[in-house]
């Protein structure tokens, strides 16, 4: 376990000294009353923040005898795939009755616009912000960032009149927008702070070359700063995806994100309360962003960590 | 570069004013633009349409006297204490313990995290089918043996906001813990040193000398969590749609109803005013010091 104490470099200074005895921290047993408290403690912990993610795929398994007879908690007697299909194709919100299939392929639609739309204007923003600075720009820049403290409330309503006034709202386009717009903030400041970053030499000597605004953008920035790109994608694919409010608000019924249909379909009042298909629409809803999650590891908590804490 | 060759100053450096066009319209339209007219208009009568008809504070003193906003705000106090609490304690302890030299740091992290990657919908309801009084917990540890245990926070109004906060700690722990962890590795190998070297016990460390090194990511921290408070909605509308009755309503999801459901604009306007408020009083001195005293941006 933690014996790296072990395997410590000495200081030139303690060479001298150790012939005269041990030195350096008393090296730790593997299962000191330190180690089983530091592991017991984070062991128990993790199980609790699994327990939800395991009970949602165990109930999404059993039928819905097996679900009224046991507990929440006992792995499925008979495995079915059942409530998995029912959920995806055949779930009821209101009228009609094609499942959450429906919702993905709005959520499809509308994530992977967004995404592109979004981290294209940020990124271009942020090199501006960063290689081209003109008068005034961080006046802007300052209010953008402090916009996006304003609670969502606030606007949405403004955005409303906008939207209707050049025809988007209720659309796939217009949702996209909105998404264009509320991802600025975060994706400005990741970007602007990722292009000061880079070596100003860099850039001079480009524009030594004669090498203009767009040119450095395509032909430098963009290339040497794919990682952000990553961490930008990883950051919007999870975050429109999982949005909820701009969804209901700037959509309607047969264009609703996945998110808002799941809702409407586990919380629907009529019928009689299947809990396995609910819990498999569930994770259907929470497939993407988890696999984006798991895949994109170290990359996901950079993306968070840059997004909320700036710099 | 010095010398602006052209004279017109508005076209100089053109393709980076034509690049921050969209910052731009968005700054001044949607953010100070759309704020001002929602300010505007929670002075007027507005019901099903927004109408410039000044009746002065009259939905403030409406909102102030609507049962269900003082409701929300009083859970939106709960939640908010809660969260903040639990969230900076748990994401500390936890970033603390992953800070430890330990093995499978990574396995750990991505555990407590992973949940910050499902959306507030989901997060709800699975904490729904989890505090389920018929099948969920409550059920099970009674059949353990222990009859009388009552654990059913989601159809008990006095508690409901309280089932809400477990879910939302659930959901957004891994991130303080995350948050923490980066400040924790911050801070130099040598003050741990010398903290040992004097004999200080290790809690007293943290508490004397780490946290308050650490004094900018927990600013941050509280910014983050506390502008995240204000905003929710999601969570409460999959968990409990508000109830049992009023009682886990909450102020968004008050401004959301009254806009579009009760076509009550004024109303919704008067509510969403008050939101920004509570957030400007966060914000304000954290951007004064932020952006404000030196000029850093």
């Amino acid at each position: 376990m933690s014996d790296q104490a072990v395997s410590l470099p000495l200081p030139p200074a303690t060479i001298g000294r150790e012939a005269s005895g041990p030195s350096g921290p008393k090296p730790r047993h593997r299962f000191s009353r330190r180690n089983i408290f530091l592991y017991g403690t984070l062991i128990v912990v993790a199980l609790y923040y699994l327990l939800p993610l395991y009970v949602m795929v165990v109930t999404s398994l059993k039928g819905m005898p097996e679900i009224r007879l046991g507990n929440i908690f006992s792995p499925p007697l008979e495995i079915t795939f059942e409530p998995w299909v029912k959920a995806w194709s055949k779930a009821c919100t209101g009228l009609n009755c094609d499942g959450l299939s429906r919702g993905f392929w709005n959520s499809v639609r509308i994530t992977v616009p967004s995404v592109i739309l979004s981290i294209a204007i940020a990124s271009v923003n942020g090199y501006a912000l960063a290689n081209w600075r003109f008068k005034g720009a961080d006046t802007f820049f300052v209010i953008l960032i402090v916009g996006a403290f304003i609670p969502y409330q606030v606007m949405i309503y403004p955005i409303v009149i906008i939207l209707r006034e050049i025809g988007l709202y209720g659309s796939l386009s217009g949702l996209v927008i909105v998404h264009s717009i509320f991802g600025m903030p975060i994706l400005t400041l990741l970007f602007r702070n990722y292009f000061s970053s880079m070596p100003e030499e860099l850039f001079r000597a480009a524009r030594v070359d004669g090498a203009g605004f767009w040119g450095i953008y395509l032909r430098i920035m963009l290339p040497m700063s794919l990682p952000i790109f990553v961490v930008a994608v990883i950051l919007q694919v999870t975050g429109i995806w999982n949005d909820f409010l701009f969804g209901v608000v700037y959509t309607r019924p047969d264009t609703y994100p996945m998110t808002v249909q799941l809702n409407n379909i586990v919380n629907s009042v009529q019928g009689v309360k299947e809990y396995n298909v609910n819990m498999a629409a569930t994770i259907l809803t929470g497939l993407v962003p988890l696999i984006v999650y798991f895949l994109s590891g170290k990359l996901f908590v950079r993306g968070i960590a840059a997004g909320a804490v700036k710099g | 570069m010095s010398k602006s060759e052209r004279p017109n100053q508005l076209f100089r450096n053109l393709n980076a004013k034509v690049a921050s066009i969209p910052m731009i319209l968005t700054a001044l339209v949607v953010f100070v633009g759309g704020t001002a007219w929602t300010v505007l208009y929670s002075f007027t009568n507005s019901k099903l349409l927004p109408r410039l008809n000044f009746i002065g504070l009259d939905q403030y003193y409406r909102l102030w006297s609507t049962p269900r906003w003082l409701v929300s705000i009083e859970n939106l106090l709960i939640y908010g204490v809660l969260s903040l609490v639990f969230s900076l304690v748990i994401g500390f302890i936890l970033a603390a313990l992953l800070d430890q030299k330990i093995r499978f740091e990574d396995t750990f992290r991505t555990i407590f995290l992973y949940p910050f990657a499902l959306s507030f919908i989901v997060t709800g309801l699975v904490w729904q089918w989890l505090l389920n009084p018929d099948f969920g917990i409550q059920r099970v540890v009674r059949e353990l043996g222990w009859e009388s245990f009552s654990f059913n926070p989601l159809y008990d109004s006095s508690i409901v906001i309280y089932g809400i906060s477990i879910a939302a700690l659930w959901q957004g722990t891994g991130l303080i813990m995350c948050l923490m962890l980066a400040g924790l590795r911050g801070i130099d190998e040598d003050i741990w040193k010398a903290a040992r070297v004097d004999g200080i016990p290790m809690w007293k460390t943290y508490l004397f000398i780490i946290i308050p090194m650490m004094r900018p990511v927990f600013i941050t921290t509280l910014v983050i969590i506390a502008s995240g408070i204000v905003k929710v909605y999601d969570l409460v509308v999959a968990q409990t749609s508000g109830g049992p009755g009023i009682a886990s309503e909450v102020p968004a999801k008050y401004v959301y109803d009254y806009m579009f459901f009760a076509q009550n604009l004024g109303q919704g306007f008067a509510a969403s005013t008050m939101m920004l408020l509570s957030v400007m009083i966060v914000i304000v001195p954290w951007a004064y010091l932020e952006f404000g005293g030196r000029k850093r941006v």
